[in-house]
């Protein structure tokens, strides 16, 4: 023995406790073991399912693909509005750490955003997504792919682009960053263009990156497109002789129409002031406002038309029937109706081409009250006209029990009611259609619909007869005129409503006709809101007028449709003085 | 049908010398291979948990090279010498745990790390080793099984090391070296009444124990007992880890195919809780295997043990086979979900120095019982 005698005594252990312990420390491990397997069958097999599950919810994602926003054309298929793929650059805040300022000075210089904003919303760490920039060109992306920094991410969009640009952009509306429409017919046709969006089933690990595609669980569906009622050349002429009148008239905003009177086909609509859908700097959203539908005027003396069919479907009066206007100024009770000029006796189609304040009233305050606002809400003013725009505006069209008779007077004139550019294209085209009234609408049509018959159609070929007389030499238009067709119009002028009553410094204007006037096709209306021409008069006649006649006779070519007046309707008013101030 | 005489003695010939082989070089051979198959294991495991870097499977085998060198050396030195060399091992233990306190490397909020320039370690790691061994020196000493003195004398030298360590703050190291130390008077033959006394002032002071805990300390403890708790916070790893496990199912998802670690759902997928990357890959069959190879080794832990010829060696190799087998224990157990998250290492298999340094260092020391036992005989 090596060791010490007094370790040999440390063996003299009990053997039997030891035997003992030793079973004990054994069944102890088997125990402990037993424990251990029994946890591992308990999770991998018992519970595998609800774990597995578990496991997938954390990986497995489901992720949106936006799908491609509708087309929007003109009738002949040309565009208007499309998408295009772009990306935008998104963070995980929570996932963006110890990225050195260099390269977040870079990321901020290739997607143009400050520095300190893209800092202050990379602090946002409770956030585990925010946009740091919307709509990158295809370069600006592979740039940011480039810097390949953790929690960057790009995201597929698509950026609408508008190659009109401002010529059609109040009709067509835009989108905002997130592809839904906000106006016009953008926001109109929203559901049909929008389609609807993909979902993919996708891996992502704990940093948010897709690692693996699993399946597409549906396909993202590409929006409709859609094909309006616009014609883009009659659109571009419509925008460009507005726009310059609206600069050479001095006017403060202006809108105007062109509408197909058989199918009730919005062929132009535009508004000034305008705005560039493809750039929009903030702070011009007054200039987003489509004026033809959204704002109202008093129509003035474009009402006229339907006091004098009021009175024709009356059976009272004749185109020829003699009106007593002398001596240029009437009173009905303590009120005054006034002309400009005293101009006597005259006939019902001179009251239309004089616009004679006197005339008219004398002629509806001789039948039944009720009967010119009947036609007027026959019509549909005060009503929507059911095109579906965005933010249409209804006008006011009051309906009173008893007609005090310088109410009746006034609206027989035009005053004390409210219309929309698109109200009066709309009832002067069912003027032109026969009497048969057709919605308007901003969709191509290929069915006409079934109108319904407001007016009777003789007293629509009579009025129509009289209103060429509107543009003659000596009528309130002549500088309305279209070389080589006829021509039926009316002049509307109306004073602004100020916070006291009428002002007279400020004027709404306008001009609605319908051409050819013997076969009528096209109905044009021009309104603007406070011309003032330096050279002239800003009575409608010599503002609105040109603008129109350079609309219509630029449509009528557009559309081939065949001159009915090969000799006549030469622009003679350069050599007519401008009338005196007319009211109404 | 009998084999020839003389080929069963060519046999019993052959057997001794393999044996001699062996013991001349104080190995033991089942232990070994058993070590060595549960390291290859392990290292197929961190290939994958690693996300197949190859640096880091170098590296962890480096470590081990270096744990089986100690090992050889461990296993050379007989028992007497670590007799001698016992108390001083553990008064410097104790030294570097105060170094620690003082000096000690921070790492994830502890002071746990001691840097020494060339290398860096962690001298709890160590004391896991040293104070049961320090236990069955002590008490192999004294008459079996121990009075009330001795015994007092074991608790204060299990308490010290404890309380450092606990101090770093590593609760869970800590309740391990108490364990080791407690595990000796187990093979001493204490009455049980002992234990149930222990158990009782335990039971007592837990409430008092939470009042010095850290919060993240109370937090894993509430953590445990509902880890749904706070999933995203401290109930996270718990969650992470069972649905690691429990998603692998009965033959796992393939190598390399385990998607939480592989997508970082699951934290500390190549250290602490590397068992769920086995779990999630190699499913129950691959838990079991790993289970087999740990009963295998801690059978032969405990069969060196029971052969063992004096009172100290085999109190010795008692409390090594159980720390051993706490150490596995308590780190399967937590990622399983069935204890409380503490830092431990699955020994052999979790990517980090000191702990497989350790552990081959202390089956050096079985070795050494194991081999040295039959020079004496002869």
């Amino acid at each position: 023995m090596k060791f010490p005698a007094k370790f040999g005594s440390k063996s003299k252990v009990n053997s039997k406790v030891n035997i003992w312990r030793y079973r004990f420390v054994l069944i102890f491990l088997a125990v402990a073991a037993l424990a251990l397997l029994w946890r591992m069958l308990d999770l991998m097999v018992i519970n595998r399912g609800f774990l597995m599950q578990q496991g997938n919810a954390r990986m497995v994602r489901v992720v949106s693909t936006q799908a491609y926003r509708g087309m929007i054309t003109d009738r002949y298929g040309n565009p208007l509005a499309i998408s295009t793929p772009v990306d935008a650059v998104w963070a995980d805040p929570q996932t963006v750490t110890d990225v050195d300022a260099a390269t977040l000075a870079k990321l901020a210089r290739i997607i143009a955003l400050p520095q300190k904003t893209l800092n202050s919303r990379l602090q946002q760490k409770h956030k585990e997504f925010i946009y740091l920039q919307r709509q990158l060109t295809p370069l600006q992306a592979a740039e940011v792919k480039a810097l390949n920094i953790p929690g960057i991410f790009l995201k597929r969009e698509y950026r609408r682009y508008y190659p009109e640009g401002e010529v059609t952009a109040h009709v067509v509306g835009l989108t905002n960053v997130d592809d839904h429409g906000q106006e016009g017919l953008e926001l109109a046709d929203e559901k049909t263009l929008q389609g609807v969006a993909g979902q993919r089933r996708v891996i992502k690990d704990r940093m948010g990156y897709v690692v693996a595609e699993v399946n597409e669980l549906r396909e993202p569906k590409a929006g409709e497109n859609i094909a309006l009622s616009i014609d883009r050349r009659i659109q571009y002429s419509a925008y460009r002789a507005l726009a310059a009148g609206i600069t050479k008239y001095n006017a403060k905003s202006g809108s105007a129409v062109v509408m197909d009177v058989h199918t009730g086909e919005i062929l132009a609509m535009v508004s000034q002031p305008g705005f560039n859908p493809n750039n929009r700097p903030k702070g011009q959203s007054e200039a987003y406002r489509n004026r033809a539908v959204t704002d109202t005027f008093e129509p003035g003396s474009t009402i006229k038309t339907f006091s004098i069919i009021t009175a024709l479907e009356s059976g009272k009066y004749k185109p020829n029937t003699m009106i007593n206007t002398s001596p240029g100024w009437y009173m009905i009770g303590k009120n005054m109706v006034h002309d400009h000029s005293n101009k006597g006796e005259m006939t019902v189609t001179d009251v239309l081409k004089f616009s004679s304040n006197v005339g008219v009233s004398k002629i509806i305050l001789s039948l039944p009250p009720e009967n010119l606002w009947n036609l007027l809400n026959k019509l549909g003013l005060g009503q929507s006209t059911g095109s579906g725009f965005p933010g249409e505006v209804v006008g006011v069209l009051p309906y009173r029990e008893k007609w005090a008779p310088f109410a009746l007077a006034t609206l027989s004139f035009g005053y004390g009611l409210s219309v929309t550019t698109l109200q009066l294209a709309h009832i002067y085209s069912t003027l032109a259609n026969e009497g048969i009234s057709v919605p308007p609408t901003f969709l191509k049509v290929t069915t006409p619909p079934q109108g319904e018959q407001m007016i009777d159609p003789k007293t629509t070929h009579e009025t129509i007869k009289m209103l060429e007389t509107v543009v003659e030499p000596g009528g309130t238009a002549p500088w309305a005129r279209v070389p080589g067709y006829w021509i039926s119009g009316k002049t509307g002028t109306s004073f602004v409503v100020g916070p006291k009553g009428y002002d007279k410094k400020h004027k709404n204007v306008v001009f609605v006709g319908i051409a050819p006037a013997t076969n009528p096709q096209l109905v044009v209306v021009v309104f603007l809101h406070d011309p003032k021409p330096k050279a002239q008069t800003s009575d409608a006649g010599y503002t609105a007028g040109p603008i129109f006649s350079k609309i219509m006779s630029e449509s009528l070519r557009i559309l081939n449709i065949p001159p009915d007046h090969l000799n006549g309707g030469a622009q003679t008013g350069e050599q007519q003085k401008p009338a005196a101030e007319e009211l109404g | 049908m009998e084999l020839p005489n003389f080929i069963s003695r060519l046999m019993q010939q052959r057997d001794i010398q393999m044996r001699t082989i062996w013991v001349r070089l104080h190995l033991d051979a089942p232990l070994l291979i058993g070590i060595l198959l549960l390291t290859l294991y392990g290292l197929l495991v961190l290939f994958s948990a690693a996300d197949q870097s190859w640096a880091v499977v170098t590296k962890q085998l480096g470590r081990f090279l270096l744990g089986i060198i100690l090992m050889f050396i461990a296993a050379q030195i007989p028992p007497e010498k670590y007799r001698v060399w016992i108390p001083s091992i553990y008064v410097a233990g104790i030294f570097l745990l105060v170094l620690v306190l003082v000096f000690g490397h921070t790492g994830k909020g502890a002071q746990r790390w001691l840097n020494l320039g060339f290398i860096r370690f962690q001298p709890s790691e160590i004391m896991k080793i040293a104070v049961p061994v320090m236990i069955a020196w002590y008490l192999g000493a004294k008459n079996l099984p121990p009075r009330f003195t001795p015994l007092l004398v074991s608790a204060i030298l299990i308490i010290i090391p404890a309380a450092l360590i606990a101090k770093q703050p590593d609760l869970g190291t800590a309740l391990m070296v108490a364990a080791g130390g407690l595990s000796v008077l187990l093979f001493t033959g204490i009455r049980w009444r002992w234990f149930v006394i222990f158990g009782g002032i335990v039971a007592a002071t837990a409430p008092v124990a939470w009042l010095f805990m850290h919060d993240y300390q109370r937090n894993r403890v509430l953590t445990f007992l509902n880890p749904d708790l706070d999933p995203l916070g401290t109930g996270y790893h718990i969650i992470q880890s069972k649905i690691a496990i429990g998603s692998g199912g009965f033959f796992g998802k393939g190598w390399f195919n385990g998607t939480q670690s592989h997508l970082d759902f699951l934290p500390e997928h190549s250290t602490d809780f590397i068992f769920s990357v086995i779990g999630e890959e190699f499913g129950l069959m691959g838990a079991i295997i790993l289970l087999v190879l740990y009963a295998f080794i801690i059978g032969r832990c405990l069969y060196i043990a029971s052969n063992a010829y004096d009172s100290f060696t085999r109190l010795l190799a008692g409390s090594l086979s159980l720390t051993f087998f706490f150490a596995l224990f308590v780190n399967i157990g937590m990622v399983c979900g069935i204890l409380p998250v503490v830092g431990m290492p699955l020994p052999l298999i979790s990517y980090g120095g000191t702990a497989v340094v350790t552990v081959l260092t202390a089956f050096g020391i079985l070795m050494s019982i194991q081999t040295h036992r039959h020079i004496i005989k002869t």
